[in-house]
């Protein structure tokens, strides 16, 4: 892999937000990933979202483990600091900055691979802990790095490339998010910009654990027929259960959608999630009836995306440790060391 | 109810023994006997005798054996002096074995409510039966009353055999149960039973405690608990641990003490998080994300944490993000003796990690230096932006030791090492992560959220250029390697100095020693100067070495490396990190899991010395 600086000029006629910032100052370096991978798809969504949510970018630390999904936020949000971790480990990491600074917007960056074996654990616990956290995986079903293997996302009965027939169940981690108690569920398609860009945006804005499972076929390795991660798989069994758009508080509220076919949820920070229901039966306020509606889907071989379940009202890992307001990162020596006089105390306690 | 037994009966005729014996009890598991054992040793000091007291005891929660030693011990040798002078025998599963143990002369103090045959004691030991059982199967209802009340009633019998006075006991029993009046007033009318029982049928024993001014304003503390204060005192704020023996008692400590210290008094909030996290490896992966964002963050463990922390520690290594692990060792390999001590971990500590790593070590010697090097820690750590070790052991950790009271200077300020600020970065500052611009191979680093346009990096376990960007070049990741070798030699000046302490005269011969060793070895060294054996002494606090300790070794024609396990470690380290002839630095060894002892080291140099036939020189 070689290291490509992308040339820093900027058109003068790019439009910038509110910060000042164009478009352009959300991204990173280039991608070195395959012509056409889903992953850049989803980095591309990524920038789009941060630019749309008017984020400076210098407030968001991007986390990442081990592999080909794991290497894209070296391409986009270069003013951030970004951290690849060790394989799977990624969730631990960002748990621990998230605690050194609620300030920040903490994006955790992996794929299935990363996630879904030796990560699983800590994919787990993250959730449960409630985080407060964008987690995306790009989930493509293969190791891409290593040329192939399948994950453990492929579906049973789906083939490799070389034709070999998997013989394990598939993991699916939008369920698993939801029993872990995720807080914020979607799942798209990077092939859905249209849909995806809302998700990241309504995901970032979430206070609390939000996940979004993506499916992002690989060019090389699972693209062919009989793979249940190709384009073309993925556009024939895709249900939208609904179309979402985030409006900030920022924002002059418009819906398009007509009354009755509207959902209506407002977040903590203010960001009203706007739903248009494709299904009329889909309720993403239920957890017991996603995972439900999910299962039943999937038996069918189809593939629900959108968003998937949303807790408006949720907390965060700090509200449960009790954590004070100021950044842990940020409390002066006077907050945190006692001094002599409460060592005397101790001392005495201790005779 | 059975009268009290004496069988046996050579009791030592001579002069009483004062203040300098070891009483030892022998209880099962879960009976309530660890509080009455430990106020039985809180008021020897009370009354001004210092105490070396050791728990012994196995990983089980009720129904094994479990051992609790008292030295007690005027002089105030703190170490194990091995053999036992007075067994309080509560446990019929380790009877024999515990009467074995008993120095030839010495003392048994049992349960005589059941007949014992003759032939189960020995001839040559004096036995004291108390009829605890029957006494308390006539004073209590509860079972568990009967239970929890005999531990109790045998502190008042020995108080009455060791001339230990009650007032001390129950001023303890105020302390401890304040505010429980009802506790307070069984608990001595329990303390009475037994005292009045043996006063009135026996007399007292020729070992006796009397008033002494041996303890000072010293305090008597777990070296778990001096470290997790450490911690406090240290600026730490996160803390992500799992539960592992002998450790967790750390992570315990450190939230009660934040509790007490870190709560803002207007919100009730915390200024500290702490995670039990799910594993081992998540703990140490929250603790390197809290450092790379600025936190001082530190885990608690033991070897077998650290085996499974290893990724994590080179990432740490090469990325160079401060955390700190406290490594309460226990008995390795694998699960190992979860209960028992040794000093195993100084190789997997040293050079964990795949690829060519190497990480600080501070080797505490006792609670006080737990406290001081727990504080330390935080500072190197952050000042060498990597791992650092504070190497505690189950002796050291789980054990309550007589300690140099806490002390904290006001003026001293937390070290935060080298780190860029937004105002640097809008001066227009050159930043590269990991450019070495002081030449000591420490870069500057920034924390996350900075700056708008500067500072920010990419963090990764890859190799990269000075300025943080993904590069393969050899020439780059040689000189980044090099680098971080430069940054190890600036650690050798940051950390605790070694402690040479000389003979009483000109000897070619020395010994070096580090950790909880160090109170049986400054006895040892006693004995062996009192037969005329003389020899210099060095106490390694830290890792990376400091010249001194080669300086030292080059010194003399033979050295002698004490350690507690088996395969010589810091030994493997001094030459692996030294010049050093191999030849010159003989191994004691200790490592059966208990504590090592001045006897066992005194007695093992001194069959050296005969053996190598080395004369102490004058």
């Amino acid at each position: 892999m070689t290291y490509i600086l992308k040339p820093q000029l900027h058109h003068p006629s790019l439009p910038t937000n509110s910060l000042g910032y164009t478009r352009r100052d959300y991204e990173g370096s280039v991608s070195t990933l395959c012509a056409g991978c889903g992953h850049d798809s989803i980095s591309s969504a990524i920038i789009q979202a941060c630019f749309e949510l008017e984020l400076p970018p210098h407030r968001v630390a991007k986390l990442s483990g081990i592999g080909c999904s794991s290497k894209t936020p070296d391409y986009f949000l270069g003013a951030s600091h970004g951290f690849n971790t060790v394989h799977g480990r990624m969730p631990s990491v960002l748990t621990g900055a998230n605690l050194a600074n609620r300030e920040l917007i903490y994006l955790g960056v992996s794929g299935d691979g990363d996630s879904a074996s030796i990560g699983l654990g800590q994919f787990a616990h993250a959730i449960r802990r409630g985080v407060n956290m964008l987690y995306i995986v790009e989930n493509n079903g293969v190791y891409g790095l290593t040329k192939g293997q399948f994950s453990a996302t492929s579906d049973k009965g789906s083939k490799s490339k070389r034709g070999v027939v998997n013989h394990d169940a598939g993991i699916d981690m939008v369920s698993l998010a939801l029993q872990m108690g995720a807080t914020f569920v979607g799942r798209s398609f990077s092939g859905d910009k249209a849909q995806l860009v809302p998700l990241i945006k309504a995901g970032l804005a979430h206070k609390g654990a939000a996940f979004i499972d993506c499916i992002s076929p690989c060019v090389q390795f699972n693209n062919h027929p009989g793979s249940t991660k190709s384009f073309d798989y993925v556009r024939e069994h895709n249900e939208v259960v609904n179309r979402l758009d985030v409006i900030t508080p920022r924002d002059p509220i418009h819906v398009d959608y007509k009354p009755g076919e509207t959902v209506r949820v407002q977040q903590h920070d203010g960001s009203v999630l706007s739903l248009h229901k494709l299904n009329e039966l889909y309720n993403p306020n239920s957890r017991a009836q996603a995972l439900g509606y999910l299962q039943a889907r999937q038996a069918r071989g189809q593939i629900v995306t959108g968003l998937l379940f949303v807790d408006p009202e949720a907390g965060d890992l700090h509200d449960a440790v009790g954590t004070v307001d100021t950044p842990l990162n940020q409390l002066s020596e006077a907050e945190l060391v006692p001094g002599q006089a409460a060592l005397d105390r101790i001392n005495a306690s201790l005779r | 109810m059975p009268e009290s037994v004496t069988a046996g009966g050579q009791a030592s005729g001579g002069k009483p023994r004062i203040n300098d014996f070891v009483v030892k009890f022998a209880n099962v598991n879960g009976s309530g006997s660890a509080s009455a054992n430990g106020l039985f040793a809180r008021s020897v000091m009370r009354m001004g005798v210092p105490v070396a007291a050791r728990n012994i005891f196995p990983s089980n929660i009720q129904g094994l054996p479990t051992w609790y030693e008292v030295r007690i011990t005027e002089a105030g040798y703190l170490g194990r002096r091995g053999g036992v002078d007075l067994m309080v025998a509560m446990n019929p599963q380790t009877w024999d074995r515990d009467l074995a143990e008993i120095e030839s002369g010495g003392f048994l103090l049992y349960d005589s409510t059941k007949p014992i045959p003759p032939s189960r004691f020995r001839d040559d030991i004096t036995v004291i039966g108390v009829p605890l059982t029957a006494m308390c199967n006539e004073a209590y209802e509860l079972p568990r009353e009967r239970q929890l009340f005999k531990n109790t009633i045998y502190v008042g019998a020995l108080a009455a055999l060791l001339g230990i006075d009650l007032a001390a006991i129950e001023s303890l029993l105020t302390d401890d149960f304040a505010g429980k009046d009802r506790l307070i007033k069984a608990n001595v009318e329990a303390l009475h039973m037994g005292h009045g029982y043996v006063r009135e049928r026996l007399a007292p024993l020729p070992l006796q405690v009397r008033p002494a001014n041996g303890v000072g304003d010293r305090i008597y503390v777990e070296g778990n608990q001096a470290a997790a204060l450490g911690a406090v005192y240290g600026g730490a704020t996160v803390c992500a641990w799992y539960p592992i023996t002998p450790s967790t008692s750390l992570a315990e400590a450190f939230t009660s003490y934040c509790q007490d210290l870190r709560t803002d008094p207007e919100t009730g909030k915390g200024r500290c998080a702490i995670i039990q996290a799910e594993d081992e490896i998540a703990s140490i992966g929250m603790v390197v994300g809290a450092g790379w964002n600025g936190c001082r963050a530190f885990t608690a463990t033991s070897g077998p944490g650290v085996s499974l922390m290893t990724e994590f520690i080179g990432l740490s290594y090469f990325a160079e993000i401060p955390a700190v692990i406290f490594d309460v060792q226990r008995g390795g390999p694998s699960t190992g003796m979860p209960t028992r001590t040794q000093q195993a971990d100084l190789l997997a500590a040293a050079y964990a990690g795949h690829g060519d790593t190497k990480h600080p070590m501070l080797l505490p010697a006792d609670p006080g230096e737990c406290f001081e090097m727990g504080a330390q820690a935080f500072d190197l750590a952050d000042r060498l932006q990597t791992t650092v070790f504070v190497m505690l052991d189950l002796d050291i950790g789980m054990n309550e030791w007589l300690t140099e009271p806490f002390r904290w200077d006001d003026t001293r300020r937390l070290d935060r090492g080298k780190v860029m600020t937004a105002e640097q970065l809008e001066a227009g500052a050159d930043f590269g992560r990991y450019k070495d611009v002081d030449g000591d191979g420490i870069p500057y680093r920034t924390y996350p959220g900075t700056h708008p346009t500067k500072g920010g990096y990419f963090t990764r376990g890859t190799s990269r250029n000075p300025y943080a960007r993904y590069s393969e070049e050899g020439a780059v990741y040689v000189d980044n390697m090099e680098r971080l070798l430069r940054k190890f030699e600036t650690a050798k000046a940051l950390v605790p100095a070694p402690v040479i302490r000389p003979a009483k005269g000109k000897t070619r011969e020395g010994v070096i020693y580090f950790g909880s060793t160090t109170p049986a070895m400054h006895e040892a060294l006693e004995m062996l100067e009192a037969q005329g054996r003389r020899l210099n002494a060095l106490r390694v606090r830290a890792f990376p070495f400091a010249d001194e300790v080669f300086d030292f070794i080059a010194q003399h024609d033979r050295v002698y490396l004490i350690e507690q396990n088996r395969d010589a470690q810091l030994r493997t380290l001094v030459m692996t990190e030294g010049d050093v002839d191999p030849a010159k630095l003989v191994s004691i060894l200790h490592y059966d899991g208990t504590p090592i002892t001045a006897r066992f080291i005194a007695g093992a140099i001194a069959q050296r010395m005969q053996v190598g036939q080395i004369e102490a020189a004058e």
